[in-house]
């Protein structure tokens, strides 16, 4: 591992990641595959799926180990030409050195299949991390934190694997495909391929008999290869294809069970609000694409905009353009109504897309084009920007709504626009190593919490936590105890995965920044934690504890999901899901008491549940009183995944470097006290029935919250009834207002005026002011209307006519006065 | 007076009458003849610029296949083949309007943009510009693309006109 | 006088456009206000191959034969839009095809 230490600076990547590109590509060929022969297999088109995802798996694990060997050598090459150019100077580098020996390993490995990952992330050695004590005086950032930054001295940069393929070429400008391969591609690349791995497996028996099986599973396909392909993105351009396949897939998947409306209905609102965001994105690429000289390079921009080669005008306008395709793609306010709307589609695909990889896409999107938004903002040096305002916003936002959702997919849905909040605005807060981690855990927990769901939903047929469920702890608890797992997690109890990351954006933001930092965002990622510890035990005790409320099906009405699954259960020939427990069967669920799901529900989940646990460890800290940390185990996650080179601002940026907080105990006990807090609340509230219940139908102040949330904030009145309907027919119904307006005005004026003879005296003043106001509208609207209604002929020609006239009249006007 | 300007000069004013006889004829036979004359003079005024293949395309494609077809349209639709007073439609001021102050517009914008520049720009990249070997090889290297872009437009085209005028 | 001027093509090629834009706007017949559309694309040429001249650069010339390519296309669709409206409602004077009334 260590042979291209002597080759100081060509590293060898390795083979898995020089032909990483072929991952997407077996994804795709999986799609068409099985497409096209997927019907003739019938039930056994999974296994394509399975067969090609699981393939990938393995070598996205493989690129992993390869990474990190990557890294180290590219290190070691670093540090071999330093040591040749001054000996002694770098005294940490040279303890670093020394420090090979233990590559222990982190405690335990939880899961044989992801034993080979953890070997990629935890045993490893950490030169970055450590020495502080030595080379603190020297960094020469030492800013903010008011402490040394590792990586000021121990720079070395770690070259992205790239491959370009020119596309077409015109004029100068070559349209590319490409791959570029860096920590951060790496890292999505295992998320990615594990989820959807897992997904697949869960969904074999989810959607077992479903009438559109193999159309379901393509999609899964397609979907892993655009964005396999989006995290791989070389260019602009295929990024920009690669973000739109990924909403194409949303959109057929969603949309799985399209019989009925209001699935349809999700999947275009999806669809549709993200074009919205879409345009976001294309302008700002086109504005990025010119500004940094016609290229779609990524890191070539990146470079440019770290290097200050691109006006900060330029790179302002296209961050806050980038930040609306944020906005629709990653569910952040205002454009998140579409999330919670698309739990209409299959569980195991909200698991997948809407929670762990298609709307992080917007987050990726950002750390992608760090170099962008970190100069375009100047994340480094100011204390409020767009980015965390968004992030910031929806963190709260989302956690509100997350209350008074009966449905247990729609809490999860805004847990995750929370959840997305805390990585928008980790990332708007320079915590850039923070988003990345909190995305990499939540990946694991929320889709555990997904599947989760999906697997109780399966044994009650229904989504509705107030009235089909409760007491499930007794009937599914393994289910149930994975759940709770992945909700410690979400809310960020000591060890589990979601503490370390939420602390280390909540550090963040106390931290980073310029003057004054980003101390109000600290305020409201604290308070986020609170709400999600007591929505989170809300939706626990709705749905696992207290009495059985389901078992009266036929009668009520079932969420929207799962009505067609048991259709095509009846419809389709049951009998292949013998192999399986009864509880499958729909039949018997409908009678007597719902029962554990099945193993290929259950592995996924167990598998879920221990990430949740372990991922954690693979970013811990080792400041303040985590000191004693082993340098193997610290900050691996860090080590291996951050971006090292020109195009990322840890070096060369105008407006301060990257730079990353210590761990704070304050804030890390403040955190899980209120986590704690939020816990034992909803305890009181919901377990012991404590409070003031039915405040909401006694106090004006609390029903108009309420209702408020319930509504969702009127976001999607405003959409639909406010914007879409202003479009629909504004013209006509405006000039029907006005006429109407006008014509009324015009008797009621004659009326008055007959009336008001009588006490002109009076009111004469008042009187003449308004019938000339009243008659001048009306005269106004009524020769307005003669004039128009001569002009509107329906010729095209005349038209066209007085359209190059008024025209070329401006021109003249332009041409005369300039 | 160079004599390239002499033969400018000549095809330029038939050109400028013909072309206005086109839109104030009162005979579409006689429109699409002057048209005819137009496209001619234009290829000539290619050959003027030095670009013989355009002005090959130009009679090939325009006075060869477009005039044709012009003619095949006014035979088809049956249009009077004699005078017809009534080719103008009821607002042709605003168009002879429109036309003249956009060409007051354009010839200002261009005599005070480029007054006095010469056709053969001082430091231009080549002195001979487009021939025909050239044309081929930048239409085959650089312009391939759009190149085979207008070649499905061509073939779309064609399938559209097929649907659009087949009898049903 | 003696040198060749830019300017002589790009007026001779405006009087074509303006020419062209007086045909669209204020014929009948749809036939000739094809001609017309034919006379601005021509105006066009004129003044891309003009410019390519003028810089030396053979780009021009290629785009005048695009120019020349989609206008045949543009002819074809045309003529057969003609057509059909001749067929359908037995003239081609566009004053009568007024669908667009509300």
């Amino acid at each position: 591992m260590f042979a291209a230490e002597a080759a100081a600076g060509h590293v060898d990547p390795g083979f898995l990641l020089e032909h990483a590109y072929v991952v997407p590509l077996v994804m795709a060929a999986s799609f068409g595959l099985t497409l096209a022969i997927g019907k003739r297999l019938g039930r056994h088109a999974s296994w394509i799926g399975i067969a090609s995802i699981g393939f990938c798996f393995l070598f996205a694990v493989g690129a992993n180990v390869q990474w990190y060997d990557y890294v180290h050598d590219s290190e070691h090459a670093a540090e071999a030409e330093a040591h040749a150019d001054e000996a002694e100077s770098h005294g940490a580098e040279a303890e670093s050195h020394e420090e090979e020996g233990h590559e222990d390993e982190a405690e335990s490995h939880e899961d044989e299949a992801e034993s080979h990952e953890e070997e990629a992330e935890e045993h490893s050695l950490a030169p970055a991390a450590e020495g502080e004590s030595a080379v603190g005086p020297m960094a020469p950032v030492a800013e903010e934190g008011g402490h040394g930054e590792e990586e000021a001295h121990l720079e070395f940069e770690v070259q992205p694997v790239q491959k370009a393929w020119t596309w077409w070429t015109n004029g100068t400008v070559e349209f590319q495909a490409g791959m570029l391969l860096d920590g951060m591609a790496v890292m999505m690349l295992f998320v990615v391929t594990l989820i959807s791995l897992l997904v697949h497996v869960f969904s074999t028996d989810y959607v077992a008999g479903d009438r559109r099986y193999t159309h379901y599973f393509a999609f899964l396909s397609l979907f892993s290869a655009a964005m396999l392909g989006f995290v791989m993105s070389q260019n602009t351009l295929q990024l920009i294809t690669m973000w739109e396949l990924v909403g194409v897939c949303s959109f057929a998947l969603i949309g799985h069970w399209w019989e009925e409306k209001p699935n349809s209905d999700a999947a275009l609102k999806a669809f549709l609000t993200n074009r919205v965001g879409d345009v976001g994105l294309l302008v700002g690429m086109v504005i990025l694409f010119f500004a940094a000289g016609q290229t779609f390079d990524i890191i070539e921009i990146n470079t440019l905009a770290n290097a200050g080669d691109i006006t900060h005008t330029a790179l302002l306008v296209a961050s806050l353009c980038l930040i609306a395709a944020v906005m629709s793609k990653s569910g952040q306010f205002i454009l998140h109504t579409w999330l919670p709307d698309a739990m209409a589609g299959p569980t195991p695909v909200s698991a997948l897309i809407h929670a762990a990889t298609m709307v992080v896409a917007g987050v990726f999107m950002v750390a992608r084009m760090y170099g962008v938004f970190w100069n375009g903002l100047v994340i480094g040096g100011s204390s409020v920007n767009a980015l965390a305002v968004v992030g910031g916003i929806t963190v709260l936002g989302g956690a509100g709504l997350a209350f008074v959702q009966s449905d247990i997919k729609k809490v999860l849905a805004y847990s995750t626009v929370s959840q997305l909040g805390y990585m928008v605005m980790a990332l708007g807060v320079g915590a850039w190593t923070a988003a990345m981690f909190h995305l990499f855990t939540h990946a694991f927990f929320k889709a555990g919490l997904f599947l989760g769901s999906g697997s109780v939903a399966h044994a009650v047929h229904s989504f509705d936590m107030k009235k089909d469920m409760g007491g499930m702890k007794q009937f599914m608890p393994k289910t149930f105890w994975t759940f709770a797992v992945c909700t410690a997690a979400l809310i960020g109890i000591f060890p589990f995965a979601g503490f370390w990351s939420k602390d280390e954006i909540l550090a963040g933001a106390s931290q980073l920044g310029g003057e004054g930092s980003y101390t109000a965002f600290l305020v409201v990622g604290s308070l986020g934690a609170l709400m999600t510890a007591a929505y989170m035990t809300r939706c626990i005790y709705l749905t696992f504890f207290g009495e059985f409320r389901g078992g009266h099906h036929g009668e009520v009405s079932h969420g929207t999901e799962d009505h067609p699954v048991e259709e095509d259960h009846l419809a389709a020939d049951s009998g292949h899901g013998d192999d399986l427990e009864a509880a499958h069967d729909p039949h018997a669920g409908d009678h007597g008491d719902p029962h554990e799901s099945g193993p290929r529900i259950l592995v996924p989940l167990y598998i879920l549940a221990a990430l949740a646990v372990v991922a954690g460890f693979t970013n811990i800290p080792k400041s303040g009183v985590l000191d004693w940390v082993p340098d193997g185990v610290a900050l691996q996650f860090e080590h291996l995944f951050e971006p090292k080179g020109g195009y990322f601002p840890t070096a060369g940026a105008i407006e301060g470097a990257l730079s990353h907080p210590e761990f704070d105990i304050v804030i890390a006990l403040v955190s899980t006290v209120l986590g704690l807090l939020g816990i034992g609340l909803a305890y009181a509230w919901y377990f012991k029935g404590l409070g003031p219940h039915g405040i909401t139908s006694r106090n004006r102040l609390a029903r108009a919250g309420h209702t408020l949330l319930v509504n969702k904030y009127y976001f999607d009145h405003l959409y639909t009834g406010v914007i879409a309907g202003g479009f629909k027919g504004p013209i006509a119904r405006a000039a029907n207002w006005f006429n109407q307006k006008g014509l009324d005005g015009v008797v009621n004026g004659v009326g008055k005026g007959a009336v008001a003879g009588g006490r002109f005296v009076y009111d004469q003043i008042d009187q003449r002011v308004v019938d000339g106001a009243v008659n001048g509208a009306g005269a106004t609207a009524e020769g307005g209307g003669q004039v128009f209604r001569t002009m509107q002929t329906g010729k095209v020609q005349q038209y066209g006519a007085i359209l190059f006239a008024a025209t070329v009249v401006l021109a003249g006007v332009f041409i005369v006065v300039v | 007076m160079a004599a390239q300007n002499v033969f400018f000069y000549v095809i330029a004013a038939v050109m400028a009458f013909s072309a206005i006889r086109v839109v104030t004829v009162k005979n579409v036979v006689h429109a699409a003849m002057y048209l005819m004359i137009v496209l001619a003079g234009v290829a000539a005024q290619y050959i003027l610029l030095a670009s013989e293949f355009v002005a090959a395309t130009q009679v090939l494609v325009y006075i060869g296949a477009i005039v044709v077809l012009v003619l095949f349209g006014v035979m088809l639709t049956r249009a009077k083949l004699g005078q017809d007073v009534n080719l103008t439609n009821d607002y042709w001021y605003v168009g002879a309007f429109t036309s003249v102050i956009l060409f007051a517009v354009m010839a200002s914008a261009l005599l005070d943009f480029f007054g006095d520049e010469p056709l053969d720009r001082a430091g231009a990249e080549s002195q001979v510009p487009a021939n025909t070997e050239q044309v081929a090889d930048a239409i085959f290297g650089p312009y391939l693309v759009p190149f085979e872009a207008v070649s499905i437009l061509l073939l779309a085209a064609l399938v559209g006109a097929i649907v659009l005028a087949r009898k049903d | 006088m003696d040198d060749v001027m830019l300017n002589q093509f790009l007026l001779l090629s405006a009087v074509l456009f303006c020419a062209g834009v007086y045909g669209v706007l204020a014929k009948r017949n749809a036939v000739i206000v094809l001609m017309s559309i034919e006379l601005i694309l021509n105006a066009v040429n004129i003044n891309l191959v003009a410019f390519g001249a003028h810089n030396g650069t053979v780009a021009g010339a290629v785009f005048a034969l695009f120019v020349i390519a989609v206008a045949a296309a543009e002819v074809g669709v045309g003529l057969a839009i003609v057509l059909l409206i001749y067929r359908n409602r037995r003239s081609v004077d566009l004053d009568e095809v007024a669908q667009m009334k509300g």
